[in-house]
């Protein structure tokens, strides 16, 4: 029961932290330290109110696959995006095709209404 | 004893049934009815190509038929088949078990399969669906006005059926195994049915959301592959494929995992290199979600993923050889029979082979920017998917049709029909390398003059393989009435199935549970 | 249910989670394509969000976690008794009170016109950018809702059902809360500095 209250008050933690978080200016670092907070409560929920320390080898398998999975579809397609001209477009008019999605490059991509 | 079959012999006794024989039951003719819908429109679409005009279809209704086709014969036959059929009966008794993990979340799945189905067959019926199986964006998405939606609902359903079943044989393998029964005991056709039951739990969703996010396009306007508001169509072929290339896996790994029970018992031998088939089954599943780019390197996608996928998918290619060599080893200096399931086991690994190797062809980027596209891809895939996945399955209902009905069907019948089915098949697909080779695209009614004696040669053969398959539908019906009562093992077999309990079985499996002393094809 | 049946419905259970950590997997993939593509149509996008709202259900949902492992470890005493339904109710209770507050934003944002669609209007050059996060915006959530519905449907079943897989159904619902964990920074909180 503590156990419970002690993970429950950890969560509420890091919530506050993740909202006070946002409204610094970090850069880049804004989304890891979002993405960070958020694995950290995961794995308490995971962990603890979930009882998957307790469970059997299966169980983690189930979420490790389903997480690596995840996780090469996500490195496989970012190799393809990655690796065509750069999309990123400072701001502009155009909402348009990604460049290079047809197979042009980004001088092409011209002005979309 | 009571046999499976006769205890109860109501309609509902069936319908509702908790009985994973009576569900494999339940599958098998839906699936036989799907395999004839696809068939004929298979036909249909190759005696339009007989010549290089349009005769009967235009180019609208041309696109419907092989969509029908392709989806029938990919989500409604060749993925829920073996495992819905062949998994479903012999999993427990192969494993010793009375049942699986969940067996009325199993008839769930059964019931799932149908609902898609029959969403699926009412919009062919309503009036067709002309994406391609592929439903590619924007096409699916945005500019068609066919019944897309309808299509999409079925196959989405049936998704869950897929699910559910590759967790009930996930459950079951692990937990209901009879003692004794270690994991290095067990038979090949269980450590591929684990395989494919892993691609069925982690890939369908993927397919289930996509294909949502396809309908919610449609729909909603809640798009996000609309190029013209900053969408990319190309998102949506990472995502439709990162399903359907693993699920061609599923298609083949559970043939795979019949050809290793009859060579076994048709070579009168162990399977050689136990450990190597059965980790390949896994190897196959693991490498095949890392593959999914080659169906896309002329999409638009980076050279350099083109790179990356093309490599990967030579990998993939290791496990299946490894098979291959294996099934080879056992066969030399085995005591050969040439039965019927025999026969269909000798030439999956023929054709499989000859399709492994034109799909290592593919996977190079240089060969696949000439062939994709073309007749060389279609022919590819069917040699794996019917010279492959439909022979197994066809080995596997000649294998142990005896142990599920009681019956013996006539040998030279199914001796006759698997040579006319190989004759046949390789009339009709063969020529499609070349044509392919030749320049033909895909998915087109009309086709330049030149090639027509291809074209003709192809439907010949389709018609031939039309017979063929009509053939085993007849006799084993036959059969079922007339044929030869079988033993509790008419071919001498290792397995549980064969060993401990009678043909057909009772409804619980086994008249006292087994337990399992040796290792598995303990031949002579 | 025999220790064993147990077991299977816990794996059982699991097995599922994979699955549907899958299904939310993709949805994230194309969420994080058309961000790292579209940066600052997400970052203005975002501050269109209702925060408080969000927060606030943020923190309903980790409450209901709390309950519903309460509820199970009841359960696990075998001799459930009325707090076990004290416990599944309050967990219902807040799920419902999360769609509530989630149905509130809805309205709010239907009135500002943001619902992706013939409906949307947004002023300025980043309007089609902001549409793409909005369509991932209410797909995500919408999504989310639906299970969480569901989820709300099986746990009012445990408090009738003295044979309901209470253990598996607390999975389900702590996976539901595991979804909204990463949701929450991904569609509040992209850009809120400045």
């Amino acid at each position: 029961m503590k156990a419970y209250l002690f993970v429950f008050a950890a969560l509420m933690a890091l919530l506050g932290a993740t909202l006070g978080l946002a409204f610094l200016d970090l850069g880049a670092l804004n989304l890891v330290a979002a993405l960070a907070i958020a694995a950290a409560k995961a794995a308490l929920v995971l962990l603890f109110f979930m009882h998957l320390r307790e469970s059997d080898g299966l169980a983690w398998i189930a979420v490790g696959a389903g997480l690596t999975w995840v996780a090469i579809l996500f490195g496989l397609t970012f190799v393809d995006y990655g690796s065509r001209p750069s999309p990123r477009a400072p701001v502009t008019e155009i909402v348009g095709p990604l460049p290079g999605a047809l197979g042009e490059s980004p001088s092409d991509a011209a002005p979309v209404k | 004893m009571k046999s499976y079959l006769t205890d109860g012999v109501t309609v509902r006794s069936w319908l509702l049934t908790r009985d994973h024989k009576r569900i494999a039951w339940l599958y098998l003719t839906a699936a036989t009815f799907f395999f004839f819908v696809g068939g004929t429109a298979a036909l249909l679409f190759r005696l339009e190509l007989l010549t290089p005009h349009a005769d009967f279809f235009g180019a609208d209704n041309y696109n419907k038929l092989f969509t029908i086709h392709g989806i029938i014969m990919v989500f409604f036959f060749l993925i829920p088949s073996i495992p819905g059929v062949f998994g479903n009966f012999l999993i427990p008794l192969m494993i010793g078990a009375e049942d699986v993990a969940y067996p009325r979340i199993n008839l769930l799945s059964w019931y799932l399969y149908i609902g898609g189905g029959l969403l699926a067959m009412a919009a062919i019926l309503l009036g067709g669906v002309d994406t391609g199986w592929t439903f590619y964006t924007p096409l699916s998405s945005i500019y068609l006005n066919t019944y897309v939606t309808l299509a999409i609902c079925g196959i989405f359903i049936n998704g869950f059926s897929s699910i559910l079943t590759g967790l009930n044989f996930v459950t079951t393998i692990h937990r209901l195994r009879a003692p004794g029964l270690y994991w290095h005991r067990l038979p090949l056709f269980i450590w591929s049915m684990y395989a494919t039951s892993v691609i069925m739990i982690l890939g369908t969703p993927v397919i289930a959301i996509t294909l949502l996010l396809v309908v919610a396009e449609r729909a909603l306007h809640l798009g996000i592959f609309d190029p013209r508001l900053g969408g990319d169509p190309l998102l949506f072929q990472h995502l439709f494929w990162a399903y359907s290339h693993p699920a061609v896996y599923i298609m083949i790994l559970p043939s795979m995992g019949v050809v290793n029970e009859i060579i076994a018992c048709f070579a009168r031998k162990r399977i050689f290199g136990y450990s190597f088939v059965a980790y390949s089954s896994l190897f196959i599943a693991i490498l095949g979600f890392l593959v999914w780019g080659h169906h896309m390197f002329v999409s638009g996608m980076s050279m350099y993923a083109g790179m990356v996928f093309s490599l990967l998918s030579y990998l993939v290619a290791v496990p299946s050889a490894i098979k291959v060599f294996n099934w080879t080893a056992t066969l030399y200096r085995g005591r050969i029979t040439l039965s019927t399931p025999m026969l269909y086991a000798l030439g999956f690994i023929g054709l499989f082979t000859m399709g492994g190797l034109t799909g290592i062809m593919l996977a190079a980027l240089p060969v696949d920017v000439h062939v994709h596209d073309t007749y060389f891809v279609i022919a590819h895939f069917h040699y794996i998917m019917v010279g492959g996945a439909v022979m197994g399955y066809l080995g596997a209902l000649h294998f142990w049709w005896p142990k599920m009905t009681g019956r013996m069907y006539p040998d030279n019948w199914g001796r006759l029909a698997a040579a006319i089915l190989f004759f046949g098949f390789n009339l009709t697909f063969f020529p499609q390398f070349i044509l392919g080779y030749l320049g033909m695209p895909r998915r087109y009614h009309a086709y330049p003059p030149e090639l027509q004696v291809w074209n003709v040669l192809s439907t010949a053969g389709a018609s031939i393989l039309g017979v063929g398959y009509l053939l085993p539908f007849a006799y084993l019906l036959w059969s079922l009435r007339w044929g030869a009562r079988a033993g509790p093992n008419p071919w001498g077999a290792t397995g549980l199935e064969w060993r401990k309990t009678s043909s057909p079985p009772p409804t619980a499996n086994f008249e006292e549970s087994p337990v399992v002393t040796e290792e598995a094809y303990a031949y002579e | 249910m025999n220790e064993r049946a147990r077991g299977n419905s816990i794996l059982g259970m699991w097995i599922f989670i994979a699955t549907e950590i899958v299904f939310f997997g993709v949805l994230l993939l194309s969420y994080a394509i058309y961000r790292w593509a579209y940066p600052y149509g997400f970052a203005e996008a975002s501050g269109h969000t209702q925060l408080l709202k969000g927060t606030l259900n943020t923190a309903v949902l980790l409450t209901s976690s709390l309950t519903m492992a309460l509820a199970v470890r009841e359960a696990s005493t075998g001799r459930p008794g009325k707090a076990q339904s004290v416990w599944l109710l309050a967990t219902a209770a807040l799920g419902a009170a999360f769609l509530v507050i989630k149905g509130f934003e809805y309205r709010a944002e239907f009135a500002e016109h943001l619902v992706p669609g013939p409906g949307f209007v947004y002023p300025g050059p980043l309007r089609g950018q902001v549409e793409i996060f909005f369509k991932l915006y209410f797909t995500l959530t919408g999504i989310h809702a639906i299970h969480l519905t569901i989820g709300c449907l099986l746990v009012l079943w445990c408090a009738r059902a003295a044979r309901a897989p209470i253990e598996g159904v607390g999975l389900y619902w702590h996976f539901v809360d595991l979804v909204w964990i990463f949701l929450y920074p991904l569609i509040y909180l992209v850009k809120r500095c400045g």
